[in-house]
């Protein structure tokens, strides 16, 4: 009976983002191993790239004006990929439990999750951008892009991991998380389109600003949504 | 170090415990028997803060539960049927991960200590993938154990193991659960528990219908002490 | 428990007037809107179904508000009668957008010459009745009703933060790329003055159609309380 309370632990704080990183670092090497998730997202969006090219068949200057929108399309329906199999990994094992067992704070597992889902979505568009730009002759190295770039995922991750979450405890698991999600997105895919846009047509940085503060507004006002219904979601 | 007084738990309309009085003392080992759908794995994910109580007062070291459900669960080591692992990753970093989880601290050495406890040394390196399931089970007691929790939840953790697999089981149970542990286990096997616990609680119908201490019962009688506590509701 | 003790009460006394109160009502705005209120100059009597356009739409707006209360209240106090009631709120509301929408459309044929013109509030309404129709497709995926009601309770709630925001990107789209909509006189754009007669006629309708929104509203609501009793029944017998 003397051994057990010998065990030190870290204070909570401390703990908080041990947590957030350990979650971070383990789904960020589990990926690495197996690669499955980061595949299927790559591929999906090049065959997506691809698809749109033959279906909306349009003349370089019409798709230059087309890009964004393109590129976005591709982004919300590979990032739907991405979600569902982060959390499908922690539901089939019954690993979600593992974590709720933790003695963490709740949200400490919605931000590790958060950010690693992150992760995945932008290295998908860091390959989509340079395969896109040389397949259609077009420079997307441009700061202003890969700013809208970053908030837009942002955004989109914070909801997806939200509702994926949701999605991965129903029935209907992965059909459910696009029509969940999309209706709720269509302000950062609005603003996105339309900033990248704006980037890419070399605008004043005014006329931009209001698409880029937009995003900025639904990033944070998300985040702290999310933030603090994750337990409802999670607990019983 | 576990005290549970009329513990009702509802899903919705449908009610599964209905009213529980359950106590256990530190250090002792309990096995919690009962039929199919009688609420041993719901009564246990209570205990373990999985889930909330309906009604009823619930105490897991001196912590009240839904309340402190955070000081609760640095106390807890939990074993359900399904080994709470991650396939991608090694032993040693499935460990490693929950040792961050948990704050353990000197965690390089300590994960040497469980990997040498549960036998696994030498698949340290292996991803948890290519486990057999006896050895999943193990890790997985591993990983319960790491942070030194002073109550061990087991959800029948025989579950889907060959007679060698649960042998091995069996001696690791007895050696942590010597350590002065608590533990409560739930099981469908009688034969295997009537060993290794020192108190017999069966569950039926969302009450604990019988509770018999295993000096109290003389030998081969766990069965017709089983079937009894059944009989009796109707 | 409660909701064993209660029987399933007939319609109160009170209901059933509604009842009699809202059919009456809704003669009577029919009968403003055709006798009473004044045909439009430009655009005849396709103007009136504005009426109805306005009314369920406000009607539309009071679910929506009523379905984000219930939601939030449900995740306060994990009472069940907050499920239903944001369920009922979620389907009526669903029912009078549709409407909206539809009145909308048949306004805007011989007004602006097509079905639909991407008009921000109209593309609002759009956008929610998908997420709407997301909510009904969540509850219909989750068998356990209290995960069913949390799970409901958090969608309404992003549902509800981001319909406004969507509503407001859409208006931003809109002004800094304005669609050019038909020619500029003003019978063509689809406004119109209204004279007395008409805003007296458009205030008793949207007074009309809240009257039938909480008729309905209470319909709902006793009909999820009968269909819980009838699942807890179904559940003893099993037991």
């Amino acid at each position: 009976m003397s051994n057990i309370r010998l065990t030190a632990r870290q204070k909570t704080s401390s703990r908080f983002f041990g947590a957030v990183g350990a979650i971070i670092w383990k789904d960020l090497a589990a990926e690495l191993r197996s690669r499955e998730l980061l595949s299927a997202m790559l591929v999906f969006a090049l065959l997506v790239t691809l698809i749109f090219n033959f279906a909306l068949d349009l003349d370089p200057g019409t798709r230059r004006v087309a890009t964004p929108g393109i590129l976005w399309a591709t982004f919300a329906f590979a990032g739907t990929l991405g979600l569902n199999r982060s959390m499908a990994v922690e539901k089939d094992r019954g690993c979600l439990d593992g974590l709720l067992l933790a003695p963490v704070d709740r949200s400490a597992i919605y931000f590790g999750k958060t950010i690693s889902n992150l992760a995945f979505m932008l290295i998908v568009e860091v390959v989509v951008l340079p395969v896109y730009s040389v397949l259609y002759n077009m420079n997307l190295f441009n700061t202003g892009l890969i700013v809208v770039i970053l908030l837009g995922s942002i955004g989109y991750i914070a909801v997806g991991t939200l509702l994926s979450s949701m999605a991965v405890q129903t029935r209907t698991r992965d059909v459910l998380l696009p029509i969940l999600l999309f209706p709720v997105v269509i302000p950062i895919l609005i603003a996105a389109v339309k900033a990248s846009s704006g980037f890419l047509q070399g605008l004043a940085l005014t006329e931009v600003m209001p698409y880029i503060n937009l995003l900025i507004v639904y990033d944070l006002i998300f985040i702290a949504a999310a933030y603090m219904v994750f337990d409802y979601v999670v607990e019983e | 170090m576990i005290t549970v007084k009329k513990l009702v738990k509802r899903f919705g309309l449908k009610t599964v415990l209905r009213g529980v009085d359950f106590e256990v003392q530190e250090g002792e080992f309990v096995a919690l028997l009962g039929p199919n759908g009688a609420g041993k794995t719901t009564f246990l994910r209570i205990l373990a803060s999985l889930s909330r109580p309906s009604f009823g007062d619930v105490r897991v070291a001196g912590h009240r539960l839904p309340a402190e459900a955070a000081a609760v669960r640095s106390t807890l080591g939990v074993v359900t049927h399904l080994p709470l692992l991650y396939g991608d990753l090694t032993a040693e970093e499935n460990l490693r991960f929950y040792g961050k989880m948990y704050g353990v601290f000197d965690l390089r050495n300590r994960i040497n200590e469980i990997l040498e406890l549960v036998g696994l040394t030498s698949r340290r390196r292996d991803l948890v993938r290519t486990f057999s399931r006896g050895m999943q089970q193990r890790l997985a007691i591993g990983r319960a154990i790491l942070p030194n929790p002073e109550v061990l939840l087991f959800d029948e953790p025989h579950t889907g193991l060959d007679q060698d697999a649960c042998d091995m089981l069996d001696r690791l149970l007895r050696e942590v659960a010597g350590q002065g542990r608590t533990v409560v286990m739930t099981s469908h096997d009688l034969a295997r528990v009537e060993d290794l616990a020192s108190r017999f609680d069966v569950l039926s119908r969302g009450i604990i219908a019988a509770s018999t201490k295993r000096n109290e019962l003389g030998k081969n009688n766990l069965l017709d002490f089983y079937r009894n506590s059944l009989v009796g509701r109707a | 428990m409660h909701l064993l003790e209660k029987k399933m009460k007939p319609q109160p006394i009170s209901l059933k007037m509604l009842n009699v109160v809202s059919v009456l009502l809704f003669l009577a705005a029919l009968g403003m809107v055709f006798l009473y209120a004044p045909l439009e100059v430009t655009m005849n009597y396709v103007q009136k179904i504005f009426y109805f356009h306005i009314a369920t739409g406000w009607v539309g707006m009071l679910g929506f508000l009523a379905a984000a209360a219930a939601g939030v209240l449900y995740l306060v106090k994990h009472d069940q009668k907050w499920d239903i009631i944001e369920l009922a709120a979620v389907e009526i509301s669903l029912v009078f957008f549709f409407i909206t929408i539809v009145a909308g459309s048949i306004w805007a044929r011989p007004t602006w010459g097509a079905y639909w013109t991407w008009e921000p509030r109209l593309t609002t309404a759009a956008i929610l009745e998908m997420v709407y129709i997301a909510y009904l497709l969540l509850r219909q995926g989750i068998d356990d009703s209290d995960r069913r009601a949390r799970f409901s309770a958090v969608y309404t709630l992003i549902g509800a933060i981001s319909v406004p925001i969507t509503f407001m990107s859409i208006r931003l789209f809109r002004t800094i790329h304005p669609v050019v909509i038909g020619t500029n006189s003003s019978a063509t754009t689809g406004s119109f003055d209204m004279t007395s007669k008409m805003l007296v006629t458009m205030f008793f309708a949207l007074f009309t159609f809240s009257v039938i929104f909480v008729n309905l509203f209470w319909h709902r609501i006793r009909l999820g309380q009968l269909a819980e009793q009838v699942e807890e029944l179904k559940l003893e017998e099993l037991q």
